[in-house]
């Protein structure tokens, strides 16, 4: 099963890697790892996707919150809550591609942020599938180029996660 | 007042009441050592690598109650320790080790002597940091002692810059750590307990086994009176023995790959069993899956949430410190006065005495030539059971941990996660140091002692009475045993060829060396060792080349599926 968990850390150098180290050390799959500071600028917030079954899932966050400078650990996939992800994707627009391209956009809810004569650069969020989608729906021979921040996920209506 | 930051490292260590700090110096830890020379409470322990010295202040902490402290350059110090790190790491041993490093400036410039200590250590700490700044020595070091101490114990690494130990700051230690991110259970979830102690008065067929989690939060005590109280069997792990004293009747013996056939089946015939500062480790249980076919209630006493239900699925979790729990158990079974199933324990008991009868520890003693165990027996029976008793790995390990009984904790120190060969001399050394006029036995192989020996050295220096009893049968033991049982007897490298002449080489360093070949003359030989109030003694014992250790769960195995004898073959 997939599960996002999001935890907050002490922003301290090093504290990356006391994560992503002990995903690797005990064999721990990572679908994306994003990390910031929050708006109190001693924390980060880390949203990790990861697949697993139970087991699994219960010895992460039991590990995780073992780590000294982990504050907090929440499975948030675990009710009901919101991800989203950035992507931006370089492709080809040239000739009827180009039209094509602002209009697959548009229906994605996209945004161009640059255009050159001979390209774009189309601003997308969503979560995961949306984003798949999009490259699903596009012809793949006209991506140049695409970068994506991995998820970023938060509870729905009262489930907060705060000091 | 303002100090140097080395002169604070110094002080700290002073205000943690450090006895003895085990180390080396170098480069980056000169001003350290400069401070640590012009002081006399804290006294420093020259060791001959750094390996020893972690593994010193790890057998100092073993064997007391106390943080074991460690002081090492940076580089190749740092390197050097790792292994005796990983190792504290792997058996929860609280230490603060302290290692130099370059000057902030040359970080990241691939400088002299310059390694990312607190990289290379992350995984085999509790916690570790980096101090970039002489006014955070002191509540860094004060982190340091309270993480190793608190929760599960565990080694903690503070990696100091050079250049911050010559910077100056003003110093005041601070009286309490305030940690947001840390803080760990001590006390245990009533109801849970309340339902484990109802679990156990239903119980037919219950057992109790314990690790080193009693040991580490000095539970023996309150562990004992709960056993003794509902009469249950016990069994302790390799890391637990002494947690409840082997010489009681009510005591199984140790449990796992070479534990006792009684542990063993009781382990996995109960219908409630109660794991007590124990992680069901794969040298204790074997193969999870063939021990999870046997139904029954699992409840887990630790003070670590992850190692419950990390390999067997538990009934009743109750995170906390162990004696804290145990304590509460005991309030609270004198309280309500109820007891367990009287009769159902009786014929528990019946079927133990029954598997306890097939006497799995029996061996072939031998007139013509040293049987090792024979040599645990007697140095078990000339210490009167009460010496400290430290080992390196393999065979001799697993003999000093079957035959030598041990009544109470903190009197066997190993290395049981990790499995680290060459502990046993630098573990007596901290253990004698810990308790200068006690009885001090290093239980170790031809192999093994090689891995430390120049602590010989030190010990000559410190003139520490230790007793060594080499049980030298020129092979690796555990692996010639391997090969000997699923490899087709095809002893790949286990050979160990051009060995010293152990007693000469203890006397080139100024200790006394006996030989022994004849089981005649072991007694003799230990008695000798044991007047000599103020010698290191290295006892050389040419024991049986082909003796295996039994029983045995074959790695992978279940724990019904043991080889009690060689005829078992």
């Amino acid at each position: 099963m997939r599960h996002v968990i999001a935890l907050l850390i002490e922003n301290e150098s090093g504290a990356l890697s006391r994560v992503s180290g002990l995903f690797s050390a005990r064999g721990y799959n990572i679908e994306s790892l994003t990390v910031a500071a929050t708006e109190d600028p001693s924390l980060s917030r880390m949203s990790i996707v990861t697949i697993g079954s139970d087991d699994i899932i219960e010895q992460i966050t039991k590990q995780l919150n073992k780590l000294v400078e982990v504050v907090k650990v929440v499975d948030i996939s675990e009710s009901a809550h919101i991800e989203r992800e950035l992507m931006l994707i370089k492709v080809r627009a040239t000739g009827k591609d180009r039209d094509e391209m602002k209009r697959m956009a548009d229906i994605f809810r996209g945004r161009i942020i640059d255009a050159t004569d001979s390209s774009y650069v189309i601003e997308l969020t969503g979560n995961q599938t949306k984003l798949d989608s999009f490259i699903g729906a596009i012809d793949t021979g006209l991506i140049l180029e695409t970068v994506r921040s991995g998820i970023a996920g938060i509870g729905r209506g009262d489930r907060i996660l705060k000091l | 007042m303002v100090l140097t930051g080395a002169e604070i490292v110094i002080r700290c260590l002073q205000e943690e009441k450090v006895e003895y700090v085990f180390g080396y110096p170098g480069g980056a830890v000169l001003f350290i050592y400069d401070a640590l020379f012009q002081q006399e409470q804290v006294r420093h322990v020259l060791v001959r690598h750094e390996q020893a010295a972690i593994h010193a202040a790890d057998g100092f902490a073993r064997s007391t109650q106390k943080v074991g402290c460690a002081l090492v350059t940076s580089g190749p110090g740092a390197t050097n320790a790792v292994t005796g790190i990983a190792t504290a790491f792997c058996d929860s041993v609280p230490m603060v080790i302290i290692s130099g490093q370059v000057p902030t400036a040359a970080i990241g410039q691939d400088a002299f002597q310059e390694v990312d200590t607190v990289g290379i250590t992350r995984p085999c700490v509790k916690h570790n940091f980096l101090v970039k700044d002489a006014k955070d020595i002191a509540s860094t070091i004060k982190k340091a002692f309270y993480l190793a101490k608190t929760g599960r114990p565990g080694p903690v690494v503070v990696d100091i810059p050079k250049d911050v130990t010559a910077q100056k700051a003003e110093f005041a230690y601070p009286q309490t750590v305030e940690m947001r991110s840390y803080n760990p259970v001590v006390k245990g979830h009533q109801g849970q307990i309340k339902k484990a102690l109802k679990l156990l008065r239903e119980a037919k067929r219950p057992m109790i086994y314990t690790g080193g989690g009693v040991i580490l939060s000095d539970a023996a005590e309150a562990l004992t009176q709960l056993t003794r109280k509902l009469g249950l069997p016990i069994t302790n792990t390799l890391m637990g023995l002494g947690g409840y004293p082997a010489s009681d009747p009510q005591y199984l013996g140790m449990p796992g790959m070479h534990g006792t056939y009684e542990a063993n089946m009781s382990m996995h015939f109960s219908d409630v069993l109660v794991a007590i500062g124990a992680r069901f480790d794969d040298r204790v249980i074997g193969d999870p899956n063939h021990f999870a076919q046997e139904p029954r209630k699992i409840i887990h006493i630790d003070i670590d949430p992850s190692s419950i239900s990390k390999r067997v699925k538990v009934d009743v979790p109750i995170v906390g410190d162990v004696k804290e729990v145990l304590e509460d158990m005991l309030r609270l079974l004198e309280a309500s006065g109820e007891t367990t199933d009287k009769e159902a324990l009786a014929t528990w008991w019946k079927q133990i005495d029954e598997w306890r009868s097939r006497d799995c520890m029996k061996y072939r003693n031998s007139d013509e030539i040293i049987k090792p165990q024979f040599v645990v027996q007697k140095l078990w029976e000339v210490t009167g059971g009460d010496a400290f008793v430290t080992s390196d790995v393999g065979q001799h390990q697993m003999w000093a941990a079957q035959y030598y009984r041990f009544d109470k904790p903190r009197r066997w120190l190993n290395s049981g996660g990790l499995g680290t060969m060459g502990v046993g001399l630098p573990y007596a050394m901290g253990a004698q140091l810990a308790h200068p006029g006690s009885p001090v036995a290093c239980i170790t192989g031809e192999a093994s002692i090689q891995m430390c020996i120049q602590e010989l050295s030190t010990c000559k220096q410190f003139r520490l009475p230790i007793k060594i009893c080499n049980l030298n049968n020129r092979y690796l033991g555990m692996v010639r045993q391997w090969q000997e049982l699923f490899h087709g007897g095809r002893y790949s490298e286990s050979y160990m060829d051009s060995l010293p002449d152990f007693a000469k080489l203890a006397e080139a360093y100024g200790h006394v060396g006996i030989q022994v070949k004849e089981p005649r003359d072991v007694e003799g030989a230990i008695r000798e060792a044991f007047s000599r109030k103020n010698d290191l003694v290295f006892l050389d014992f040419l024991v049986d080349q082909t003796e295996n250790v039994y029983p045995m769960v074959q790695g992978g195995k279940g724990l019904t599926e043991m080889i009690l004898s060689a005829e078992d073959l």
